[in-house]
């Protein structure tokens, strides 16, 4: 329900009229328009039934009727003595003579073409008389738009305002007899030819129906008059007079204060119960009589009296057409500018809350028919930077394992997450004893990581697995990515979520040989490129070589100058021998007196030295969905990934691309633990709402509609060849994001050092060389510059580099 | 496709007479057929006449039609080719010059004429019309049968059909699947519904008859190719088996036609890795295909090792060719055949001419790449054309270029 306060409150605004163009003030009509406001109140204080009206009033009535000072008066009058009447019901309800207007003069007819015509020759219609005919129904269509039924849902919304009516009718106030016949000279000029192809505005019938309470003869001529006029006066747009409001201060005669004081005082009046006796023809009625009857049609009075049983049935009011519209916009923007001016009349209340009522109805019925239920989270409009900065935590790591398969990553941080107390002994004898079961004993640790079936069943890493740990200083991520070469799409996707890396080398006789073909090497430079600058070599199963330290030696000589020529500094490589499966190094000193020679550090203190890394917190929001899930029965679709920049907050409204549909996030949860905000650099799991998930796909990119990431089918990028570059098909990773696509053309090969062409249009790039290359997808890819990428072909990685 | 009739002239003017039998001989008529050439087949026009009172009716003729082809539409997906132009023929219910659009069906014959006009006005049957339609006519009747591949990766699959010409891609199967989660079960949830689908639309789009029953009658299957980078496939293959033991026991007849193998990604580019497979060589060897993968593989080869004995693009081959290095002795010209495609004639000519220039006068070799294969996409990213040289050519600076 608050929804729909909400929406009406976008229309609560003052300055929607004031938009509209009309506004000019200008002095000479400021000041015609006072006068007429002057003579309007004398009017209304001359004539029979004194009524007063205030400054305000006066002047909107007058803008309505264009500065039409009669008709003004007569639309007050009614309006005030309705009100007066009211007070008078109050008091006197027992006065019930159904009353029927009778109107002085002939109202317009109803328009028909038929009638129109009548005295011209078929096919020979006289130039002057040919127009563009806009029949326009002067009644709003009635009946079936009554909307979803009321609460109680068994009456139609029809019988229901038949019966209301008709009680209504009983205890109707006879009309005050004495109305003043006023002179009326707009009358002669109303039969205009064209007089339903008026555009008779919502507003001034709004404006009727909100006078029309009173069920004066002359009141009813004022209201058919205006109809009939309005088309008229619409040619007049130009006399418009400033909404009332923005003129009122300088208009406040003495008297007019005066009335403005009273009017708080007989404006509360009760209004609500005012009768309706005139009743404009039903559909049914119009369809019968209306275009046929001609002239006599709109002759309210006529009508009545000869169907009175059958208006009465069906309850129509002709003046008050809108009780059935249900809310329209200006019936809202009227109700809510009246209620921002303080004409908090009850009426006006009452009809408000009707129609908030039927908005609520309509609203509702919309609800049940869409599928799903739109979900609001509040946003709690933090200041997400300054949240973090008061936060003071500790100092976050994320860092990736990565090597040739069979080093020992998954047991190794296995190790690393059973020392450190990430995982209780409970668990980890259960998956011994599983572990051993199958006869594969030695994977016990790695199970820790290694969650899925078949990894358990292969022994192979698949995907990246994430977890945490923390020291005195620092909170730790690990991701612990598959070594396998079919897996490093995966590898990729872990290692951009990473700081540093920890490279595990196996230093039994033969594998570190292969590892170093196969995906040692791969993965190092594919870290480097994706820009890590620390890495920490973890020479891992140095219990199968007696922890030889020529061997250690021997290893660390060949993996140095491989990862300085790799791009990493000296200072950024750290070399720690160790045993995973027996936890020697790990976090705590080899017992063995074999390694005793191992004087440096161990591999929980090599992390800890770890700088703390900065990230773009103020840059735009960023963050590559890393897995699309359902997280449990409360939030039923959950992504997952780490924020490469900006900020958010519960309650943001989110775009993902490239399907640019729009999400909400319900909850934010970071390293798992619930949070209201998240900034970049964390790892975070959203719980989204009002977003299908078909949209949702690993590889996708959340941002801000604000400034969203563009999506690109062809970019060019400076990369790095590790092997010969041609115009060829390849697979683009960027993190999860992994595309296909082709190099469709060979720019130019670079300087290494100082990137100037050296050669334009190649044939082919030799490896090692820095080229800029043109790539193409086929289907549109969030990707924006400067971004790592990397490109595979053939299960090996060709290039690497950034986007231009 | 059967070659009914064929009365191609000396002077390259002439008419043939085909009947398309399988769904790839569209593809070769999509090949053969060039805009201004006249076809005559059979066709159903919808005719409207009006009566003298205004009223109108609309009448299905059968006509035989005979239409000057201004435009072809090909759709591998279904096979299907409809080669629009003008009438040339009068009619009792067609005038000369109206519009119509013939739907080549299968089984039913077409006569393609074409014709030497004055300068430009096409370009009769050239060496490689010539060439072209002895691929599609089938005489020997040795085209082997088509395998079907599936590729996939976590959440996708690829369902392509491998022709002697051609590769479809005749479905793809994406569904998100969740990654591993400490202590969720979802990933294998989503494998199994994954691999359900893929089943479903695999079987679908084999014509696949699962009922137990229709295993009598020993219908030939294709062999299915399982591929995936890591175990996805076996992991599929599995799946496969666990259904024909337990569910769907049709299936069984499936399985002796399935073979795994190892690709390097789901998507089609990794094709060409399954199609070098050993286990698809032995079933594809000696295709035409095969010998344009073995042709694409020496030729990257080449270029590879930065022998200058290899180049590509239009320019570079062109130029290599005016220079003779195309020639006896390992020259040979790789092209593919979209450039015999292009709607323009003088566009063609020029390609024609350069083909019949290195088989005719400098004795090289000249291979014509199926552009709907994997080793004509390979190609296809080259610009078309390439060129394995008999002595390396040192390319000239083209600097003046700038696109």
């Amino acid at each position: 329900m608050s929804r729909h306060r909400v929406k009406n409150v976008g229309y609560d605004d003052d300055d929607y009229y004031d938009e509209d163009g009309y506004e000019s003030p200008d002095p000479e009509e400021q000041e015609f328009l006072k006068q007429c406001t002057a003579a309007v109140s004398q009017h209304l204080r001359a004539a029979q039934p004194s009524v007063t009206a205030t400054t305000e009033e006066i002047q909107e009535a007058l803008w309505h009727y264009y500065n039409d000072v009669e008709k003004s008066t007569s639309y007050l009058r009614g309006k005030k003595e309705k009100e007066l009447k009211k007070q008078q019901t109050a008091a006197v309800p027992k006065n019930n003579v159904p009353g029927f207007p009778v109107p002085s003069s002939p109202p317009i007819a109803h328009f028909s073409a038929a009638d129109f015509f009548r005295d011209c020759p078929w096919l020979n219609v006289p130039s002057e008389r040919k127009v563009n005919i806009m029949v326009e129904s002067l009644y709003p269509r009635l009946g079936l738009l009554g909307g979803a039924p009321e609460a109680g849902g068994k009456v139609s919304k029809l019988a229901a305002l038949a019966a209301q009516r008709k009680k209504k009718e009983g205890e109707k106030v006879a009309p005050t007899p004495d109305a003043p016949s006023k002179p009326q000279p707009e009358r002669s000029e109303a039969p205009s030819p064209e007089p339903q192809s008026i555009q008779l505005s919502l507003r001034e019938r709004l404006a009727a129906s909100k006078a029309n309470k009173s069920p004066k003869p002359s009141e009813t001529n004022g209201s058919l008059r205006r109809l009939g006029r309005s088309g008229l006066s619409a040619e007049s747009p130009a006399q418009k007079q400033p909404s009332p409001e923005s003129t009122n201060a300088e208009l406040s005669t003495p008297d007019q204060v005066k009335q403005t004081q009273d009017q708080p005082k007989d404006e509360p009046e009760p209004q609500q119960a005012a009768p309706d006796m005139r009743a404009s023809p039903s559909m049914f009625a119009s369809a019968i009589v209306g275009d046929t009857a001609g002239p006599t049609m709109a002759q309210p009075s006529h009508l009545h009296s000869s169907s009175v049983d059958l208006l009465k049935i069906y309850g129509q009011d002709h003046a008050e057409p809108f009780d059935f519209a249900g809310p329209s916009p200006d019936d809202m923007v009227l109700n809510a500018q009246n209620t921002a001016k303080g004409f908090k009349s009850k009426n006006a209340a009452s009809k408000s809350a009707g129609d908030k009522k039927g908005q609520a109805d309509l609203a509702g019925g919309l609800k049940d028919l869409s599928v799903e239920e739109k979900v609001t989270v509040k946003s709690k409009n933090l200041d997400v930077l300054e949240e973090y900065n008061k936060s003071n935590r500790k100092k976050s790591a994320n860092f990736v394992v990565i090597g040739h398969v069979d080093a020992g990553k998954s047991t190794l941080m296995g190790r690393l997450l059973a020392d450190q107390g990430a995982i209780d002994q409970r668990t980890l004898d259960k998956y011994r004893k599983e572990a051993e079961k199958i006869g594969k004993g030695s994977f016990a640790l790695a199970w820790v990581l290694d969650q899925g079936s078949e990894e358990r069943e292969r022994g192979v890493t698949i995907d990246i697995a994430t977890n945490k740990f923390e020291t005195e200083s620092t909170a730790f991520t690990i991701v612990d990515a598959p070594g396998h070469r079919d897996f490093v799409p995966n590898m990729i996707a872990g290692a951009s979520q990473a700081d540093f890396a920890v490279l595990v080398i196996d230093a039994s006789t033969g594998k570190f040989e292969s590892g170093l073909k196969g995906q040692t090497k791969e993965h190092a430079l594919l870290v480097r490129s994706m820009g890590v600058q620390k890495i920490v070599v973890a020479v891992n199963k140095m219990d199968t070589v007696q922890w030889d330290k020529g061997r250690f030696e021997e290893i660390e000589q060949q993996i140095s100058s491989f990862l300085t020529t790799a791009g990493f500094q000296e200072k950024n490589i750290a070399f720690v021998p160790c045993s995973g499966v027996l936890g020697d190094n790990i976090t705590r000193r080899s017992e063995n007196p074999q390694g005793s020679w191992y004087t440096g550090r161990t591999l929980i203190e090599e992390l800890e030295t770890s700088e703390r890394y900065t990230h773009a917190l103020d840059q735009p929001l960023r963050m590559t969905i890393g897995d699309v899930f359902r997280g449990s029965v409360q939030n039923p679709l959950s992504i997952s990934g780490r924020l490469d920049s900006g900020s958010l907050q519960i309650g943001d409204q989110i775009l993902t691309m490239p399907s640019g549909e729009t999400a909400l996030v319900r909850s934010v949860e970071v390293d798992g633990e619930p949070n209201d905000w998240a900034v970049a650099g964390q790892n975070v799991v959203l719980n989204l709402a009002n977003i299908d998930p078909i949209h949702l796909r690993s590889g996708d990119v959340v941002c801000r509609a604000s400034s969203p990431i563009p999506n690109v089918t062809t970019f060019t990028a400076k990369v790095l060849a590790f092997e010969h570059l041609m115009p060829m098909m390849v697979d683009i990773h960027r993190g999860r994001l992994h595309v296909p696509g082709r190099i469709s053309k060979l720019v130019a090969s670079l300087d290494k050092a100082s990137g100037a062409p050296t050669k334009k249009r190649p044939k082919i790039v030799a490896p090692g060389t820095v080229a800029r290359v043109v790539v193409e997808m086929d289907q549109a890819v969030p990707l924006e510059a400067p971004t790592r990428i990397v490109l595979r072909h053939g299960g090996s990685t060709v290039a690497a580099g950034l986007l231009e | 496709m059967r070659l009914i009739k064929n009365k191609i002239e000396h002077g390259g003017s002439g008419t043939v007479t085909l009947c398309p039998e399988e769904p790839e001989d569209m593809w070769h008529a999509y090949n053969l057929i060039r805009p201004g050439d006249i076809v005559r087949a059979s066709a159903i026009r919808r005719v409207t006449s009006t009566q003298d009172t205004g009223s109108t009716s609309s009448i299905r003729v059968h006509l035989t039609l005979e239409i000057r082809v201004k435009s072809l539409d090909f759709d591998p997906q279904s096979s299907q080719l409809h080669v629009s132009g003008q009438i040339i023929n009068e009619t009792a219910h067609t005038k000369i010059g109206q519009f119509h659009t013939l739907d080549l069906e299968l089984n039913r014959n077409f006569t393609l004429e074409k014709k030497i006009g004055a300068d430009g006005e096409g370009v009769g049957w050239d060496s490689i019309a010539v060439e072209q339609l002895k691929d599609a006519v089938d005489e020997g009747g040795k085209r082997r049968a088509e395998a079907v591949a599936v590729v996939m990766q976590e959440g996708l699959a690829h369902i392509c059909f491998i022709g002697q010409f051609q590769t479809i891609m005749k479905q793809k199967v994406e569904m998100s699947v969740p990654r591993k989660r400490q202590g969720g079960s979802d990933h294998d949830k989503g494998m199994n519904k994954f691999f359900r689908t893929t089943l479903d639309t695999l079987l679908r789009q084999i014509e696949f008859n699962t009922s137990i029953t229709s295993g009598s009658n020993n219908e030939s299957v294709r062999p299915v190719l399982l591929a995936s980078p890591g175990f996805v496939a076996a992991g599929f293959h599995k799946y496969i088996q666990s259904e024909a033991s337990t569910t769907t026991p049709g299936l069984k007849r499936l399985l002796p036609s399935i073979v795994v193998v190892h690709s390097a990604s789901g998507y089609l580019n990794s094709l060409a890795e399954v199609l070098q497979s050993p286990a698809v060589k032995t079933l594809l060897a000696d295709t035409k295909y095969a010998r344009e993968t073995r042709l694409m593989d020496d030729f990257l080869d080449q270029l590879r090792r930065e022998t200058n004995k290899a180049t590509y693009g239009p320019r570079e081959v062109e130029s290599a060719v005016d220079q003779g290095a195309v020639g006896r002795g390992g020259g040979v010209l790789i092209m593919s055949n979209r450039l015999f495609r292009s709607q323009d004639v003088a566009e063609r000519k020029r390609w024609v001419a350069l083909v019949d220039r290195v088989r005719d006068v400098e004795g090289g070799d000249v291979r014509i790449l199926s552009s709907d294969h994997e080793s004509g996409k390979r190609l296809e990213g080259l610009g078309g054309i390439a060129a394995l040289l008999t002595f390396p050519v040192v390319e000239e600076e083209l600097d003046s270029d700038d696109e």
